[in-house]
Formats: C-alpha cells, structure tokens, sequence
C-alpha cells in the first residue's frame, strides 16, 4: 500500500518536474517572478518563542516577492526534527519541501537520498561569497546539497553584574573556571557554571581543550578513546563533582535558559543560537549585562566546534522551482542581514558581515573570530551519528555511573561499530 | 510400472469426474469432508473472513516482516527508499540468526533484561497490594465513599502522556515542586531524574501511580462478588479479621487477581510511554527497558538498526509467551480452570 502511494508520489514529481522543466524552457533565463507558484512547506528548527517569530516573518516575506506561492512555515523543535525528517522522508509523506538541516545532519540526509543536488538550480546563487567553512558541510561525494544560513560556534556567556559581585573576571583557561566559580559562590551563594549533561555537543570544547577529537577522518582512526578523550571525560567528571558547575540528566536546555536567565548561575556555555532567548529573561532587561568571552582553554588547547544550519531542499518534493527559490531568497544577503540585526546569528555570506545590522552587532562581531578559529568536524554521514554514543556516555560520567577510562572506551567502542573498518 | 501408474492415475481421474457427476454415491474421501465443511460452514467463514483479513494485514504481515527483519542486516541505509529522482533499491542480506546470537551474548540485552524484570515485579507488586488495599477500604461503607472512588480513578482518566509530563516537571531538579517542598522544609533537593538509582525509583513510582486506579477497580469488582453470607458465616465461627481476608476475600478473589496480574506484568513489562516519556531511559541507559531500547535502535540512533531493533521486538515476545505458558501452567496446577 505505502509502495503505491510513493509510486503515486514519484509519478506526480516527475509530472510536475517535467512541467516545470517545460515552462523553464519557455522563458529562459529571465524568467518573472510570478511565475512561481504551489505550496512551499518548511520546517524551521530555530528556538521557539524567540527566534521562530523572526524567521517566521522572513519566511512569510516570501510571499510578497511572488504571490501565488504559499509558504507554510512549519516550527518543529530541534531535538525532534531529525528524526522527524527521516520518517517523513522515508515513508514518502509529509516532509517538508524545504527543511532547516543542522550542519551535521545535512551530509547523513545526502547519503540517504532524501536530499535533492542543489548545483545548477536556483537555489545557489553567488556560491563564492559563502564563508569557506559554512559551505564545507553542504557538499557531499562533489554534489551541493544545501544552502548556509546561519554559522556558529560556542563561547561562554557570563552574567556581568554577577561578576562584577564577585570581583572576577572571565576565565581564559578551566583552572580558573574553578577558581571563578568558587569566589562567585563563597561571594553571591550562586553556582558558577551551567554544563548541559544531556548533550555531549556541549562537551566538544573541553575534548578540544585537551587536544582531543572524537575522530580523524583522514587518517580513519578513532581518537575518543585516547588519552586527550580520557582526560577531558575527567575534566567535566571534576568540574561537576567539585561543585563548578551543575548538570542534569534530562530536560537540560530548559534548565540552563532558565537558571541563567533567572541568575541561578553566573556563566553557561553556549553559542548565539541562546543569545535571543536569554535577552528575555529577568537578569538581562538591560541587554549590556550579557558578556561573551571565549571558551577556556584545556590544558592543551583552546577549540570549540563550529556548528550553523543549512536550507535543504527534500528530493521528494512536489514543487522543487519554488523550494529552490525560496532557499535562495532565505539565505540572501538581505535576509542573513536581517536575523544578524534581529537575532544576532551569524551570517554564512561575506557580503553580509558589512551590512550595518551585522556590524552593529556585537554578539556577531564577537563570534566571528570564534567561528574563524573553531574546530571544523569531518562532514562525513556519520558525523551527526556520533552523538548518541557520546550523550548516554556522558551522561554516565556525570552522574556517577562510570569512570572516564569506561566511558571513552565504550565511545570508542560504539564508533568503531559505525565506522566500518576504521581504526 | 511406469505405464501402471499412469494408468492408475488417469483412471482416477476419470473416477473423480464420474463421481462429479453422480454426487453422493462414492465413499466419502478427504476432498468432500471439506467440501462438506465448506458448504454447512460457508456462511461463517463468509462472515470471519473480513477480520482474519485485517489481522492478517494489521498484525501478520508487521510480525512475519519483523522476523525477517531480524534474520537481515538491514538498517536505514540500506534498505528499498524512492524519494523523488532518487532510487535507491534494498542492499540489505540475510544473516541467520547472527542478531540473535550478538544479543543474546552481549551484555547490552541481558543488563537491559535484568533491570525490565525488576522494573516489572516491582510495579506489578507495588501495585497489585495498593490495589488491594485500596479496594478493601474502598468496600466498607464509609462517608464519601464514591467521592473516594472518583479521586482514585482519576490518574487512570487523564490521558497517559499528559499524567506522566506533570510528573516530569514535579521531579525537575531546580524548578520542581517537589523539590521546593523539601526546600520549604529544609531538606536538600533531591535528583529526582539526574541520579540512576532515583530515576529508576522515579518511574517505578509514576507507573505505580498510574496503575493502581486499573487494579483497585478491578479487585472493587472481585470484593463485591464475594457473597456475603461467607463472611457472615466466618464471623459466627469466630474467625478474626485477618483470618476472614486471608480464607475469604483472598480465595474470593482470585479468579479476578490471576488475571489482572497477568495483564499487568505484560503492560508493564512494555510500558513504553512512562519511561520514554520520563527518562527516554537515561540518565545514562539506567532506566532503559526493553521496548524502549528497541525504540531507540529503529527510531533514535543513526543509522536507525532495524535488524537489531526487530530482534528485541521478537525476543520480547518470546519473552512474553514464555511467561504467559508458565503462568498458565502454575494456576492450573493449582486447579484454576484455565
């Protein structure tokens, strides 16, 4: 039954693609804009309540640049949208024309087929203003199949007040995040530092900050489970036990946001995804009251990974003309000046970093550097995989249920079982 | 011989044509038992045949293609996918039973089972004697006592997933209500859901919250059918109270416990939404059960294992006749009338 209604499906695409093609024909390169039409459905991922409504109003903008197309703005949480996306796909109903594919999941969705080549469409247009880094996780086996929009690293977010309260200054390295937390807690009674515990993203820095990786693509080895890797389980195994920072095992977002906003802790490690959520909370009414200093460095290095989001467009979409001009128009310059102005993300085009939006943007003026400097992953399939070995991992490690040297062994483990044939 | 046989074979054939003809006369042979089977029969069968289709379609075809899954070593990037221009067709193979064999030596199934097992007898006791007591106070006539009876049905009425995330959201380490209680009271915070040995706690005590309101109605049910005029006739003998429950209302009640305890050890034993939705099994795998690790495998995990997954399904159902033959076996050993 599902096997005729995706032939049903395949048919309908390849009339309509055909159609398409035809009227392509017709009017060449110049084609007018209101020419395009049919529904264009995309799930945005961005943090709800915050960054959804400006993505939302852009999306929407869509529709006065050519009026017979619908845009069906979509708002799927982040943490669900992946899985989301392959059911949708594969079952070969409901899923979006276009969705917003972290960094990492865009070379995974390629390789599955659920992505449609973006070179020669509309949907690429002035490829090389594209920071280098931000395009580098779009590209697999020589094909383009998404369009950056936002790029991103991690720094630490501190409450300013509260450390003025305190009389410190931001950590450069992780001893004196422990000497930091320490005078904010004999001084205010509030915990220094937020480590999320149920999201080993967030633990990258600190396997950075000891010189250590979770895989080295060219040579194929899987390097977690080193010494660096056993180090940095230790690192955050301490930072938690010796009272620096606290954790939790479950709903770990919610609780950071809300115990920095509310002031519970003075520091969190995060990137500019946070930013807009965290200008909403009580402590920062008075936006100036936000710092942003870099990760702290390990004993051997000073890294944080570099993340962002791309516009995807599904291979099984009914309305392809549109979802590619839609991505294009989603990844402008006009509209990457905008969420800079609006949201403080990072563009992925270099026109849009002298836009006056971005120039005026601190946040964005700070992490530039960062992003330039981050640590860039192996955009291979399998590196949106590697998380959920890490996470239970980490998780253990924090709560106690595992020592350092078992958690990376059994990282290492997991990875070696997905990694076919790797070192 | 060969010349015989084809004989013999053409001649029955023509016998069989013969005896088409002149129907009732021949010896009844296997073919019109059947024929007579059908024919008192067609009517019912007319009428069945709509359901076993839909089982067989809802329920046959999912479980004969879970164990073929199990038997490959399929996962989500090799199997059939046609997604728009892009075809891709199923590269997976059969493996034999090497899923089985991974599972059953590999710690990850066996620790898995364990903590299920515990998980299980823990809930179903836990609840099995709340219920019980429950009902037994519920029995008497006391002031309010439909009022009591509504209150307890409660948790049974609101839809599961809502029930547990109010729960979710008591526990919350920092921001919970349950917390602040102890806080008001000088007590430190407890990591209702951070801490493996609380977690696990945690969602033994949702599911037993969850479950009593089912096993108190139940046994309510069980209590009333229980004639009077034995207890009247325990007190003339002069029996004592515990004496009346442990000789009355225990044997009273069986036919309906044995029941209800098997019915609730098979839900629990898959109860998916209250660790899924509480824990998603963590922190850590400390309260991963069964179904909700097989979950993760297809659902969670990149690339989804659909071979390992449909394994668990299928030992989980071994698991679950094995049970449901042993228990079956004990009560009617114990003269139940099964």
């Amino acid at each position: 039954m599902r096997r005729g209604i995706t032939a049903t499906a395949l048919v309908a695409t390849l009339a309509l693609a055909a159609t398409a093609c035809g009227s392509d024909d017709e009017t060449g390169g110049s084609k007018s804009s209101g020419e395009l039409s049919g529904t264009v459905t995309w799930w945005d991922t961005s943090n709800v309540g915050s960054e959804d409504k400006v993505f939302k109003k852009i999306a929407e903008g869509f529709e006065k640049k050519h009026p017979k197309v619908d845009v069906k703005y979509v708002s799927v949480p982040f943490g669900e949208a992946q899985n989301k996306f392959k059911n949708a796909a594969q079952a070969g109903s409901g899923a979006p024309d276009v969705i917003r594919s972290e960094v990492a999941w865009t070379p995974e969705f390629a390789d599955l087929g659920y992505l449609a080549p973006l070179d020669g469409t509309a949907a690429l247009k002035d490829q090389d203003d594209f920071l280098k880094q931000a395009a580098a996780s779009t590209k697999y086996k020589g094909k383009t199949y998404a369009v950056p929009q936002v790029i991103d690293s991690m720094g630490i977010f501190y409450n300013k007040k509260m450390f003025a309260d305190a009389g410190v200054e931001p950590p450069a390295k992780i001893a004196d995040l422990k000497t930091v937390a320490k005078k904010i807690k004999d001084k205010t009674g509030k915990t220094g530092l937020y480590l999320r515990g149920d999201d080993s993203y967030y633990f990258l820095s600190f396997l950075y900050g000891e010189g250590g990786d979770l895989v080295d693509a060219d040579s194929k080895t899987v390097t977690v489970d080193n010494a660096e890797g056993v180090k940095a389980f230790g690192v955050v195994k301490d930072l938690v036990d010796s009272g620096t920072a606290k954790t939790d095992a479950t709903d770990g977002w919610e609780n950071m946001m809300s115990a920095f906003k509310n002031g519970d802790v003075a520091m969190m490690i995060n990137g500019p995804w946070a930013v807009a959520d965290t200008l909403t909370g009580k402590e920062f009414t008075d936006k100036a009251n936000l710092g942003i200093s870099t990760v702290p460095a390990g004993s051997a290095a000073q890294g944080a990974p570099q993340g962002g989001h791309n516009l995807a467009v599904y291979a099984g979409s009914k309305n392809l003309d549109a979802s590619y001009a839609f991505v294009d128009y989603m990844t402008s310059v006009e509209s990457q000046a905008q969420t800079a102005g609006e949201l403080n993300l990072l563009p992925t085009r270099t026109s849009a970093y002298s836009k006056k939006e971005a120039v005026d943007s601190e946040i964005v003026q700070f992490f530039k550097p960062v992003v330039e400097s981050s640590v860039e992953r192996p955009w291979i399939p399998e590196t949106g995989s590697l998380f959920a070995p890490l996470n239970v991992e980490y998780t253990k490690v924090l709560t106690g249920q595992t020592t350092p040297e078992k958690a990376a062994k059994a990282t290492g483990d997991s990875y070696r079982k997905l990694l076919k044939g790797w070192k | 011989m060969a010349v015989h046989t084809s004989q013999s074979v053409a001649k029955a054939a023509g016998d069989d044509v013969a005896r088409g003809r002149s129907r009732g006369t021949g010896k009844s042979a296997p073919p019109s038992k059947l024929r007579r089977a059908l024919s008192v029969h067609w009517y019912a069968w007319t009428m069945v045949a709509p359901v076993v289709l839909v089982i067989g379609v809802i329920i046959g075809y999912p479980l004969v293609r879970g164990i073929w899954l199990s038997l490959t070593d399929a996962d989500e990037r090799n199997v059939a996918r046609s997604i728009g221009v892009n075809k891709m067709p199923a590269t997976y193979e059969f493996v034999g039973l090497d899923n089985y064999a991974d599972a059953l030596t590999g710690n990850q199934f066996l620790g898995t089972l364990g903590w299920t097992l515990v998980w299980t007898v823990s809930c179903v006791t836990i609840t099995f004697c709340l219920g019980m007591a429950l009902a037994n106070i519920l029995n008497r006539r006391i002031a309010g006592r439909s009022a009591y009876r509504m209150a307890l049905i409660l948790p049974w009425a609101i839809p599961g997933f809502v029930s547990v995330f109010a729960w979710r959201f008591l526990y919350n380490e920092n921001n919970g209500l349950l917390n602040k209680i102890l806080g008001g009271a000088g007590i430190d915070g407890i990591p209702w859901l951070n801490d493996p040995a609380w977690a696990k706690f945690s969602v033994i005590a949702v599911n037993v919250w969850l479950g009593v309101p089912f096993m108190m109605v139940a046994l309510l049910g069980g209590l009333q059918s229980i004639p009077s005029e034995q207890y009247e006739a325990a007190e003339m003998d002069g029996a004592t109270a515990w004496q009346r429950f442990r000789h009355v209302t225990l044997p009273g009640l069986r036919p309906v416990s044995t029941t209800v305890v098997l019915l609730s050890t098979i839900w629990t034993f898959n109860m998916f939404p209250v660790i899924f939705l509480l824990t998603r099994g963590g922190p850590g795998e400390a309260t991963q059960i069964l179904v909700t690790q097989a979950y993760k495998f297809s659902f969670e995990i990149s690339p989804r294992d659909f071979a390992q997954s449909s394994t668990w399904g299928v030992l989980i159902l071994v698991l679950l006749m094995l049970f449901a033959m042993v228990y079956r076996r004990v009560l009617r050993t114990q003269g139940d009338n099964w």
